[in-house]
């Protein structure tokens, strides 16, 4: 059997695996019905109507966001977008878990999470539309600033927890990844530093069971989560598209790692709908009916369906609900178009924090250069 | 003063750094107890305790990326690079984090780690412990790369690398550890500037670009080119990136000949870049092309040819005949 062959078999086993398989933690199913659960119950005790209905806010605004920033790039007002649509829950459910002095090392696609912290909604958008290597001040809202390099944010949320333990304080690190991170050796060694540690971090995995066209399977043969216990962190596995079991394995994580119980591994397992990037074409890889079964587990209907059921989801709510979404992309658009642009010698900003005798020579050489096409004073002599 | 071994020098560099600031922290494998391999952080966690001194899993990328959030959290790290040949696995962090977050985060986020390795050759070891791999470091930018020579240089630069916001590279060569010299205890670092680089011996004839582990061997060549009436200036770089131009440029303006002489290899090497940059600033007073006297371009070899890779006195001084136009081991070839 040709390797090709024995990874598209293998793949198909993993990507085969069912969201609603018994191990998965879930308190809200794919058709709103609220499941008590003894252990994870008294996690989101405090989450009433009125709370839910946040919850709810969040998710419809987040899908908003995401979809006029891919409309922006569709426009040609932004190079490209990672889309987040399916994966709202598992961002806002994990988000709202967090404490403002906990800090996020993410990737690309946690802007719901970033929503969360606080973000400046322009901010967002500024990697992508090529005004800048990154959108905000990480100290601002205690998060990083989204990382590119697959995986690599783990070791930085590990380090940063070690710090937080040679403080002495009980913040808490948290890291998101996706399933395609998971075969790298960075968040393998970031469990390993983890452990040995006993880091306060929380690893998030949105398992959403595609790293651009490669499924979950060709990244692992068992549940995700189930690698972590061999690093003796304990893990679990949550329905991704249910925000309330999102909130409520974060919240335990946290409160474990704030008692000094060190790192959890969270798997939600979730699903792209959407492509990897607007760049990318899902139709070349995947079968639609793949993306028909996961729009039934959709994250936004089945709170809808949950607040419909107890009565706080009357039309005039919905309405409130998506102005309040309308309103926030409307800014997001007006702070995309209105964006600065930056000078030519931004460029070479920030390289270093002290003066740098090579850099400085060239930026100087290169301002002689622009000055010779008659925009001031021409500097003769250049050297 | 105190005469103290070059690693000493190192070793009290660093306490003075962690006794200075208690954010400074050191990260490494074997560097507790043990001391390190080459014993440099000795004493350092008995005295500052484990959570200053860590003993870190056997994972490059892990420890350096750990360190990158440690910065994050406002720490300044020293990671400890066991051998020059073991940084690979912790590349794509200093490439693509380490020396590239101050950029991203438009000067947010400060990275003030320090990577210290153990550099180059000469000590009789197998493959990977005995490299000289920082042209792959002054090539990135957003990094401060340095290697030091002497023990003075050592104690006062290791302090300036760690209260250096930018990150650095910290070039040790350590067939150098055990060479005794004066150390100036009480010297501020903040009273010089880590990119400087020293005229060693001055001279007239020819200008001896180096640093590092080469610098002795340098002056060396110095002393007996003069016994044949050549007056030699060396120059330490002590900065790879930047280098000190200024410095080396004054210099060959004077002596109007260049030598450059490194252990790593020659193709892409910082020669080029220092032949290539002299040479764009100060062509019309050099009298003959610029010099490279380095290691081949070829795997680090196996210890019984180590010293023929390796430049040596009397392949510098044929270097020196070279940049003179005086006869050597190339007269009569195309040069």
């Amino acid at each position: 059997m040709a390797l090709s062959e024995t990874s598209d078999t293998s793949a198909r086993q993993g990507a085969a695996d069912s969201v609603d398989g018994t191990d998965l933690i879930q308190l809200i199913d794919a058709l709103g019905t609220r499941h008590p659960n003894p252990h994870y119950d008294p996690l989101v005790a405090d989450i009433d109507g009125a709370a839910l209905q946040a919850l709810y806010e969040d998710m419809v605004v987040v899908r908003r966001i995401d979809a006029e920033a891919t409309a922006l790039q569709r426009q040609g007002e932004l190079a490209l977008w990672p889309p987040l649509l399916g994966q709202e829950a598992a961002q806002i459910g994990s988000g709202r878990a967090l404490r403002q002095d906990d800090f996020v090392f993410s990737s690309y696609r946690e802007n719901a999470v970033a929503y969360c912290r606080g973000v400046d909604l322009t901010d967002l958008l500024r990697v992508w539309r090529g005004n800048a290597s990154s959108g905000w001040d990480p100290y601002a809202i205690n998060m990083a600033t989204p990382q590119v390099i697959i995986g690599a944010q783990t070791l930085h949320a590990t380090g940063y927890a070690m710090g937080i333990l040679n403080d002495g304080a009980d913040s808490v690190a948290v890291t998101y990844f996706g399933d395609g991170a998971t075969s790298q050796g960075d968040v393998n060694e970031a469990l390993v530093f983890a452990a040995s540690y006993q880091a306060p971090v929380v690893f998030f995995c949105q398992n959403n069971h595609w790293a651009i066209s490669e499924p979950v399977g060709l990244q692992a043969h068992v549940p995700i989560a189930n690698r972590a216990p061999g690093f003796g962190i304990p893990s679990v596995r949550v329905d991704g598209n249910d925000v309330l079991a999102c909130l409520a394995v974060t919240r335990e994580a946290l409160i474990r790692a704030r008692s000094g119980g060190g790192p959890t591994f969270i798997e939600a397992v979730t699903y792209r709908m959407g492509p990897h990037t607007t760049a990318d074409d899902p139709s070349r890889y995947r079968d639609p009916n793949e993306l028909e079964d996961w729009a039934a587990k959709d994250p936004l209907a089945r709170i809808a369906a949950l607040l419909d059921s107890m009565d706080l989801l009357d039309a005039a709510y919905a309405d409130t609900v998506k102005a309040k979404a309308d309103g926030v992309a409307a800014e997001l658009r007006a702070g995309c178009l209105g964006m600065a642009e930056p000078a030519p010698t931004d460029v070479f900003q920030h390289v270093y924090s002290a003066p740098n005798s090579w850099l400085d020579r060239q930026q100087d050489h290169y301002e002689r250069y622009l000055l010779s096409f008659g925009n001031g004073t021409t500097t003769e002599g250049a050297s | 003063m105190s005469t103290m071994t070059f690693g000493r020098a190192i070793n009290a560099g660093l306490r003075r750094a962690m006794d200075n600031d208690p954010k400074v922290i050191l990260m490494g494998e074997d560097i507790g107890k043990l001391g390190g391999v080459f014993r440099i952080t000795d004493g350092l966690q008995k005295d500052f305790g484990p959570h200053r001194v860590l003993d870190s899993p056997l994972a490059e990328a892990g420890i350096m990326g750990t360190a990158v959030g440690m910065a994050y959290r406002g720490y300044r790290p020293v990671v400890e690079i066991q051998f020059d040949g073991f940084i690979y696995p912790a590349f794509d962090q200093i490439v693509c984090q380490v020396a590239k977050i101050h950029y991203r985060t438009q000067g947010a986020v400060k990275m003030p780690i320090t990577i210290r390795v153990p550099f180059g050759g000469g000590i009789g070891s197998p493959e990977h412990h005995s490299e000289s791999p920082e042209a792959y470091f002054t090539h990135t930018s957003g990094l401060r790369v340095v290697s030091v020579s002497n023990p003075q240089d050592a104690y006062t630069v290791i302090q300036q690398a760690i209260a250096s916001d930018d990150p650095v590279l910290y070039f040790e060569p350590k067939r150098r550890y055990h060479t005794k010299g004066e150390v100036d205890e009480g010297v501020d670092p903040s009273s010089s500037d880590m990119g400087a680089a020293r005229v060693v011996t001055e001279g007239s004839d020819v200008t001896l670009v180096t640093y590092g582990p080469l610098v002795p061997t340098a002056r060396d060549a110095a002393i007996a080119a003069s016994d044949d009436g050549v007056s030699v200036e060396v120059i330490d770089l002590r900065s790879l990136a930047p280098i000190d131009f200024a410095t080396v440029e004054a210099s060959v303006r004077k002596t109007g000949r260049l030598v450059i002489t490194h252990e790593a290899a020659q193709s892409g090497g910082l020669g080029a870049e220092i032949a290539a940059s002299i040479t764009e600033r100060c062509f019309y007073h050099l009298e003959h092309a610029p010099v490279r006297v380095t290691g081949f371009d070829i795997p680090y070899p196996y210890s019984k040819l180590e010293f023929h890779h390796l430049p040596d006195l009397d392949r510098i001084l044929d270097g020196v005949d070279r940049a003179l136009g005086r006869r050597n081991s190339l007269s009569g070839l195309e040069r």
